[in-house]
Formats: structure tokens, sequence, C-alpha cells
């Protein structure tokens, strides 16, 4: 009896998947707990963070894909109302627009159209009858930059270019062709400066500081300079667990949010850091799995783009930790405190179970 | 991709799939490659360099902050300055137990609760790691005293910080303003300027009046230091360091002297007066009764001193000069005057005969005059002088509403001074259309009427009323009004000097500006409706009075019994220029519940050009001799009320 609930409860559950995703948060709650001061009730609330993500991940990994298929229209269109909701009636908080109040609750749309827009761009491409032409390309272009600008407008950079490179990963992965991707690239390089003038000026700022942090040590270098120096001071074995001075003497700024890779790196150092590496290239690859395998090209597109979206996060966190990107919110997945990121990242893990173990066993 | 082929090839579309996939894991584990690159650079390579920077020599950046700019007076006299004291300070990630750190703290030191109840507020605001004053001011006594128990509290320290401290007190407490906290407002608004690198370090920031305005001149440039810190946190040794900029000084154009002299005048009457010089635009005295102790404010008010201030039915901290609105009443009617002279009406020898009231064509509606009776043959200059109401109801309908009203708002009627401060009021100058939108009713010919004796809807703070009248003064020409004449660099002592601005040119024939200034002088003489004003003085004085109505107190508010009726009484209202022919000074003045223009608001304003212009300070209050000629007997002059 028990064993039999006990089937049916990780009947939709992919163990590999389960298993390095329980095992890198249970190592973000280590380092939370250093980060943190050893604050217990921080440790314990992202604790309560990670069941609630994990609940949400099981019951989307038990609704099967075509479903999900069913959902995509209308959750974008939702998302997309959401979103204009906030750009004319959002709370504005640390002079961003990012909140919009419905009721009781406090909610941001941008963190729904995550997940809403790698799900609508992979149905759009996958109900397609035909070979796909250019012009569908270029529909699936504006549905995806609609948002994004929108996004950007807030201001919240970091969103909206996690958003871009989902949608981006769904038009690649569907088959932009290659000359229009080198085209877009040189065309890209050529708009860069123009694209420059539209930044928000603390925007700009940040880009500049990566190549020169000591143009302003007291204000938006500061997070780079002292995290390079956790890092670097953290050497090849680290200076152990709760004994990161860097990190202990209040010198990192926002260090259990989207500066705590510095914090892990500071005290278990280059092998830590290698580890943790590895970790995250066994969730991708997992992922990567999940996405060749799958059966329809709904789910491989949006498997595939879930991965590498997973997949940005990590890099532009820890490029941003390690001096090599510019300083954009973008928290360290499965890592940082926080519940939010931690639901839609958990939501999306919970898509790519649902796609793997709701596969048919004929193959047409 | 081949676009050919019209319908799909699902195993060329999987195979196409993978070997995408395939590309972009080859560029998952570049990219992982690169970090990996870099933390060998910064963890192998660097390691000793990084090392020295974190292990041995730990270096922090601390902020210095830069002293804030004073405000002075036109003479020098100090309205706002620093001080340093020492404060008693706990950083809350430091300290096991903060409740019983400070009870044992409270064993040799004096902590009272408000003391307490302020930490627990700022403590709740601040970070875990900032450290929180527990007590502020600390005597040399009591400083010692810690000195000596310091070794039994880690994370409690003595620092010394500046204060900021208006000497003055209450005066010109409106127009000075104060500083408070940092809190999460003021925050976002620095982060949105791009400022908050700038205020590392700063815990306070100017909330009001002109601590505000001026606080990107009063603030300055925050420096920093490198320091070498120990394992303890404490600084060992200074690797570098940016001197702070200090914050400039305000050096006012208010006479602070002249100042007192005009709160004083006051008595116990609530009320707002500003002088301005015509000239210039210079604010030579701000006015605002009751006010308040700005210092109460600087380190957070306590709340029973919050709640005296901000439910006590005078209303202290209202800024009244610029957010209090009164009708301006007959103090109206020089400006009418002037319109209806420059619209080619009323141009001498016109006159009427005045039979005390006015009725609108086709109605029998009686506009009463102040004067049972009237006032007999009135022509424009006369009106002004005695304050005739037929006069002006007639001259009122002549012009029209838009006429009158277009012509009065380049007098700054109806819109805002732009004076140096935050939040000013505009006032009201009404139109049909305004009232069209404001109560969807259209505009009646008896409301043009009352406009003309500035009753009706009209609204004006005393700031506006002010600058009125400087404009008239000034012949047209309209400076923009400022309280901040000069900005001095406090490392040099250079001063900057805050330009005089003209507004507006209202084109005005000499002549008619002469008629109107002599009906004003008259007021001031025997037979005006301020003789007593104008009494014994020797220089000419233009003027006029006016009583507004009161408006706005609710029968259910729970007033004083014994106050009610005071507070229903006329505000007495009054407007000068002095000398006449060369004014160097322009008054408004309004005393809340003083009924006569005349009575209660002119001789403030005398006082204020008597010392100005003459240096005279006013007498000792009580003497009989004084009393005498503000109640003097003559045949009553003084405005009535108007009905």
């Amino acid at each position: 009896m028990i064993s039999r609930f006990g089937s049916y409860v990780v009947r939709h559950i992919d163990s590999f998947l389960m298993g390095s995703l329980l095992f890198t948060m249970l190592v973000g709650l280590f380092v939370l707990y250093s980060a943190s001061g050893q604050n217990v009730d921080r440790v314990l609330s992202q604790a309560a963070n990670m069941g609630a993500a994990l609940a949400i991940m099981w019951v989307a990994a038990n609704i099967a894909p075509q479903h999900l298929e069913r959902l995509a229209l209308p959750l974008y269109i939702a998302g997309m109302v959401l979103l204009v909701g906030v750009f004319f009636f959002g709370e504005i908080s640390h002079g961003a627009r990012r909140w919009l109040h419905i009721g009781v609750a406090r909610i941001q749309p941008s963190e729904l159209m995550k997940i809403a827009v790698p799900m609508l761009l992979a149905w759009y491409f996958s109900r397609r009858d035909n070979t796909l032409r250019l012009s569908n390309h270029a529909i699936g272009a504006l549905l995806l930059a609609i948002p994004v600008a929108f996004i950007m407008k807030q201001p919240d950079l970091g969103t909206s270019l996690l958003i871009a490179s989902s949608g981006f990963y769904v038009l690649f992965l569907a088959g932009l062709s290659w000359r229009l991707l080198i085209g877009l690239a040189v065309f890209a390089g050529v708009m860069a400066p123009i694209f420059w003038t539209m930044l928000h000026d603390y925007q700009r700022k940040r880009i500049e500081i990566l190549f020169d942090p000591y143009q302003d040590p007291l204000g938006a270098g500061y997070h780079t300079i002292q995290a390079t120096i956790a890092l670097g001071s953290g050497g090849m074995a680290g200076k152990g667990w709760l004994h990161g001075t860097q990190s202990q003497l209040d010198f990192l700024p926002e260090r259990t949010t989207d500066f705590i890779f510095a914090v892990f790196g500071e005290e278990f150092g280059l092998m830590g850091n290698l580890l943790l590496l590895l970790l995250f290239t066994l969730i991708i690859g997992r992922g990567m799995v999940i996405a060749a395998q799958a059966q329809n090209m709904f789910c491989r597109l949006l498997a595939g783009s879930i991965t590498l979206t997973f997949f940005t996060y990590v890099f532009v966190n820890i490029g941003m930790v390690s001096g090599i990107l510019p300083v954009v919110g973008v928290p360290l997945p499965l890592i940082s405190y926080g519940g939010t990121s931690l639901v839609t990242l958990l939501l999306g893990f919970g898509i790519l179970m649902s796609i793997h173990t709701h596969k048919k066993l004929v193959t047409s | 991709m081949n676009y050919r082929s019209e319908l799909r090839n699902y195993q060329l579309e999987q195979h196409n799939f993978r070997l995408r996939l395939a590309f972009m894991a080859v560029l998952v584990l570049v990219c992982f490659g690169i970090l990996g690159s870099r933390f060998f650079f910064l963890q192998m390579m660097k390691y000793d360099y990084f090392q020295t920077l974190a292990e041995n020599n730990r270096i922090s950046l601390v902020p210095i902050v830069p002293n804030r700019g004073l405000i002075l007076d036109r003479n020098g006299v100090i309205l706002a300055h620093n001080f340093f004291a020492y404060t008693l300070e706990i950083t809350p990630s430091k300290v096991k137990n903060v409740e019983d750190t400070i009870n044992e703290i409270s064993d040799f030191i004096e902590v009272s609760a408000a003391d307490r109840k302020r930490f627990k507020k700022l403590r709740a605001q601040s970070h875990n790691f900032e450290s929180v004053p527990i007590r502020t001011h600390l005597n040399e006594v009591e400083a010692a005293r810690f000195a000596v128990n310091r070794y039994r509290f880690p994370g409690v320290e003595i620092r010394s910080r500046l204060f900021r401290h208006y000497p003055e007190n209450n005066l010109g407490a409106h127009m000075i303003g104060y500083i408070g906290r940092i809190n999460d407002r003021d925050l976002a608004a620095l982060s949105e300027a791009n400022e908050l690198s700038n205020y590392k370090g700063s815990d306070h920031i100017g909330k009001s009046g002109l601590e505000q305005y001026y606080e990107r001149h009063l603030h300055g440039t925050t420096g920093f230091q490198q320091v070498e810190i120990d394992a303890d946190g404490h600084a060992v040794r200074v690797l570098s360091s940016t001197p702070p900029v200090p914050g400039d000084n305000l050096i006012l154009s208010i006479d602070s002297k002249l100042q007192r002299i005009g709160e004083e005048a006051f008595g116990d009457h609530r009320g707002a007066l500003v002088a301005i010089n015509p000239k210039n635009g210079e604010v030579l005295a701000y006015v605002s009764q009751p006010t308040f102790d700005p210092n109460l404010f600087v380190d957070g008010i306590d709340s029973e001193s919050w709640k005296a201030l901000n439910d006590s039915i005078d209303k202290p901290l209202i800024n009244r000069p610029m957010r209090g609105i009164y009708p301006p009443g007959s103090t109206f009617k020089p400006f009418v005057a002037l319109a209806g002279l420059e619209a080619g009406k009323r141009e001498p020898p016109f006159s009427i005969s005045d039979p005390g009231y006015f009725m609108l064509p086709g109605s029998s509606h009686r506009y009463r005059d102040w004067k049972p009776g009237g006032h007999g043959q009135v022509d424009v200059q006369r009106a002004i002088t005695v304050s005739c109401d037929t006069f002006f109801y007639g001259l009122a309908l002549d012009l029209g509403i838009e006429r009158l009203t277009s012509f009065v708002s380049h007098f700054g009627f109806g819109r805002k001074t732009d004076i140096d401060m935050k939040g000013e009021m505009s006032g009201l100058l009404p139109s049909p259309e305004w009232k069209w939108k404001r109560w969807k009713q259209r505009w009646f010919p008896g409301e043009t009427v009352i406009t003309g004796i500035g009753q009706g809807y009209t609204l004006v703070t005393p700031l506006q009323l002010a600058q009125a009248t400087a404009i008239l003064a000034n012949k047209g020409v309209a400076m923009r009004p400022r309280l901040v004449s000069n900005i001095q660099d406090a490392r040099n002592g250079v001063t900057t000097p805050n330009p005089a601005v003209v507004v507006d040119r209202v084109a005005l024939d000499p002549h008619h500006v002469e008629i109107v200034t002599q009906g004003m002088v008259n007021v001031t003489l025997p037979g005006g409706t301020a003789a007593s004003v104008g009494a014994g003085s020797p220089y000419a004085i233009a003027a006029k009075t006016g009583t507004a109505q009161v408006i706005g107190i609710k029968q259910n508010e729970k007033y004083n019994e014994s106050k009610i009726n005071e507070r229903h009484l006329d505000h007495a209202l009054f407007i000068a220029y002095a000398p006449a022919d060369d004014p160097t000074i322009a008054v408004a003045v309004i005393v809340e519940n003083g009924r006569h223009g005349g009575t209660t608001a002119g001789p403030i304003a005398r006082k204020i050009m008597d010392y100005y212009l003459l240096g005279k300070e006013p007498a000792p209050p009580a003497p009989a001799a004084g009393a005498a000629v503000v109640n003097s007997p003559e045949p009553t002059h003084e405005e009535e009320l108007h009905d």
C-alpha cells in the first residue's frame, strides 16, 4: 500500500535530474548559512521556499505535455495583460516598476513570462503543418520582442535578457537559418553603439565599471572589486566553510542573493567551483538528453529552451561575479536566496520531467 | 534548412534538432571552459595578489561624510550649523543579545525609554551590520564611564558624529526646514538620481524648507579612505584617501532681526507675513505663525512632541506663506483698478455716484457696499482709498471675467511664484472654463461682480500676495522671489550669487501706476482705511487693507467651545510697499481671524517697514502710548466687514 502510494508519487519524477537538483540545493543551503552570517532563520525560510517550489515542480511533472501545449497561448496572453498592467499601474520599488497588486497578492508578471514565452514559441513552431518559412521566424521574433521590450522598460535588464535568450533558443532550435544568424550577428555589431545610447544611465555605468571597476570604488564598482577579491583569495582549496573573511566581515554586498557565488568561491576555492560547475553540467546534460529524446516538436523545443535558459542563468551569474560580464540582476539558480526565481526554475524542471515521463511507449 | 519542400519531414526535423542541440552543447562546454579558466586565473595565478588584499591586509573603503553646509542670514547670523557630539552605537550583528547589552549599559549610563524606542525604530530601518545609536549627545563623564567598561561590550562603540543644530530654534523654522534620517523613500529617490554612492555613510537628508530644496548644495561630496583593518575590523593604517568636499553654505536674503520683529509682532495671532525687495526679488522676512522648533526633528521626533504639533488646532507645522490659501478680499482692488485703467475704462475724471449698493442690469439683487449709504462721488483713486465696493462691482462686470483674470494673472495670481522651496500652492484664479470643469456649472455674472472685490472663488497664498505687491511696486517688472541670495563654497569662501531673474514684464502705462499708487498712499493718510497705520511715518506708504471671510471650519470638529467663535472671525489682510515713490520693500500680511486689516495686520507691516527703512526697533509691548496709536479714537475709517 505504502509502496504503491510511493511509486504513484514518484511516477513522473526523473530520478537523475531530481538527485542533481536536490544535491545542488543542499549545497545552496550550506552556502546560505555561511553567507547570511549563520542565520538559521534565513536558511529555514529558504528551505521552506524549496519545499514550495518542489511541490510546484511535482504538479508540473504530473501534467501531460499535451495539456501544457493547450495552455501555451492563454498563459502568454494573460502574461502580456499583466505586463501591460505593470506598465501603467505597477508599483515602483527601488526605481523600477516590476510589481503589480491584484487584490490581495503582489505579483511579478515578468517571472511568469520566463515560462510563458518559451511555451508559446514552442507551441507556435510545432503547430505549423508546412515546413517553416522565414516569415514564421519573423512572427516568432515579434512574439518574443514585445514582452522583452516591456520588461526592459520596467527596467529589469536581467530578466529581459533571460527571456530574450529563452525565446532565442526556441527560434534557433526550430531551425533559424545560419545565414540569417550570421547576418544578425553582424547587424548587432553595427547596432551596438545605438543600443548603448538607449540604455539607462545606471545600466551603462555597470558596463563601464566592468572594464574599470576602480572608476567608482564606493559605488557601482564596489560589487565587482569585492567579489573578485573574495574569489581570488579563495585559492585552490578555499578558506573553508564559514571562514571566508570577505564574506564574514561584511565586505561583500548582496552576498546571500546575486553575489552568493563569491562566498562559495572564497570558502571552497577552485576545487569547489569546478565541482559546482560539474553539478550544473550534469543538470544541463540531463536536460539536453530529455530534449533529444522528446517525442514531438513542442516538447523538444520547450525542453531545449528550458535547459539552455538554465545554462544562461548560471553563466551570466557566475560570469558577473567573477568579473567577465557586467553586473545584471540575475541570481545563481538553486543557490541564491529567494523564492520567486526558485519557483520558476523548478516549474521548468517539472515540465522537463513531464516531457520525459509522459512518452508513449509505442513510437509511431 | 530546406525551404523548398512543402510538407514536413519529421525524421529530418528531429535530425536537424539534434544537430543544433549538439551545437549548443559544445557552446555550453566552451562557456564553462571560459569560467573555469577565469577561476584558474583568479584563484591560482593571481592568488597571491588577492590573498594579500584579503587575508593579510584586509582593505576597507571607508566613506568620509562631508560637513553639511551652513545656513546664514544676510548679516552672517548662523541659522543652521553642525557640531560634534559623542554617540553610543551598537552593531547588532556583533552583539549576542541586544536587549541584555542595553540593560547592562543602562547600569552606568542613563538610557531612557524614548532612547530605547528610537533605537528599535532605527534598527528596524537599518541592516544588521550597520551601527545604530542607542544614546546621542553623551557628556564627557558618560563617555569616560563607557570607555572604562568598553572591554565588556564588543560591538558597542563610542563615536563622534556631526549633528545638525538650529541655534535660533523657532525663528523662521518653516523656511529653514529641517533634516531627518534617510528613509526608504529618500533612498529610492537617491537611487533614481544616481546619488546613492554619494550618500554612503550619510544618515541624514533635508526633509523640508531650504534644507530640502538645496540638499544637493548643502550635502557636499563624500570622500573615501582605503584603510587597512585588522582581524577585529579596527583600522590600522590609512592607505589612500580622497577627501570629502564640504557642502556649500547658503547665505539668505533674510534679515534675522527683521524676521524676529515680524514673528514677535504677531503676538498670539496666527498668520503669515512675507516681505520682498521688489527690485530684485530677495525675500527679507518669511513669517509663519505659530512656529515650531526644527531641532526636534533632527534625530527623529518623539511621539508626544509630534502629536502635540500635528494635532494642534493652530496647525503650527503648516508653511502658511506658501501653503496657506486665503481669499484676497479688498487687497485685490488695486490690481482690478489697474486692469480697468489699462483697458481704457475708468480713466479720471470718470467717477460714479455711489448709492451704497450695485445692481446687475435687469435684476433687483443688491450687491451692498460695506458702507451703508455709500461713499458719494468716487473716482478710481478714491475708490482704492476708501475701498469702495460699488465702484469695483461695476468695473469687474464692465471688464468681464476673462479680461480681468488674464490681466491680474500677470501679477502672479493663480500660479506658483517658483520660490526656492518645494510644495508651494498655486492658489486659484477662477474662470468660466475652470468652473465648468470643477462643478459642471456655468458662470454667472454675479460671480464676476464679487470677483472685483476679491471675494468669490479667488484664492491666494500670502507669498503670492507679497509677490503681486512687489510687481506693482516695481512698476510691472516681476522678479522671481528667492530666499537664498548667495551660495558660498565652504572651502575658500568664494560666493556665487543666486542671480535675480526677471520672470515677467507687464506693460503698464506709468501714469496709471501713478494713479493707483496715489490711491494706495492715501489709504494710510487721514481719510483712508488704514490712516492709523501711516500715522507719524516719515516715509510715504502705499497700502491696501482687506478682510476675508472664514470658510471651512466644520461644525462637528471637536474644537474648544470657547474658541469656535473666535475662529469664525474674518481674516485680516494688509499689503503695502514703501517708500511709495521708490519702493525697496513690499509686504503682505495675513492675520487669521484678525477681523480688520487696518487694526491687526497693518501695524505688523508698519513695524517691518520701520525697521527695514529706518532701523527703528519696535517699542517693547505694553506702554499705553504704543497702544494708543493702534486704537486711535479717530472717526472709524477702518474697513468694516463685508456683507
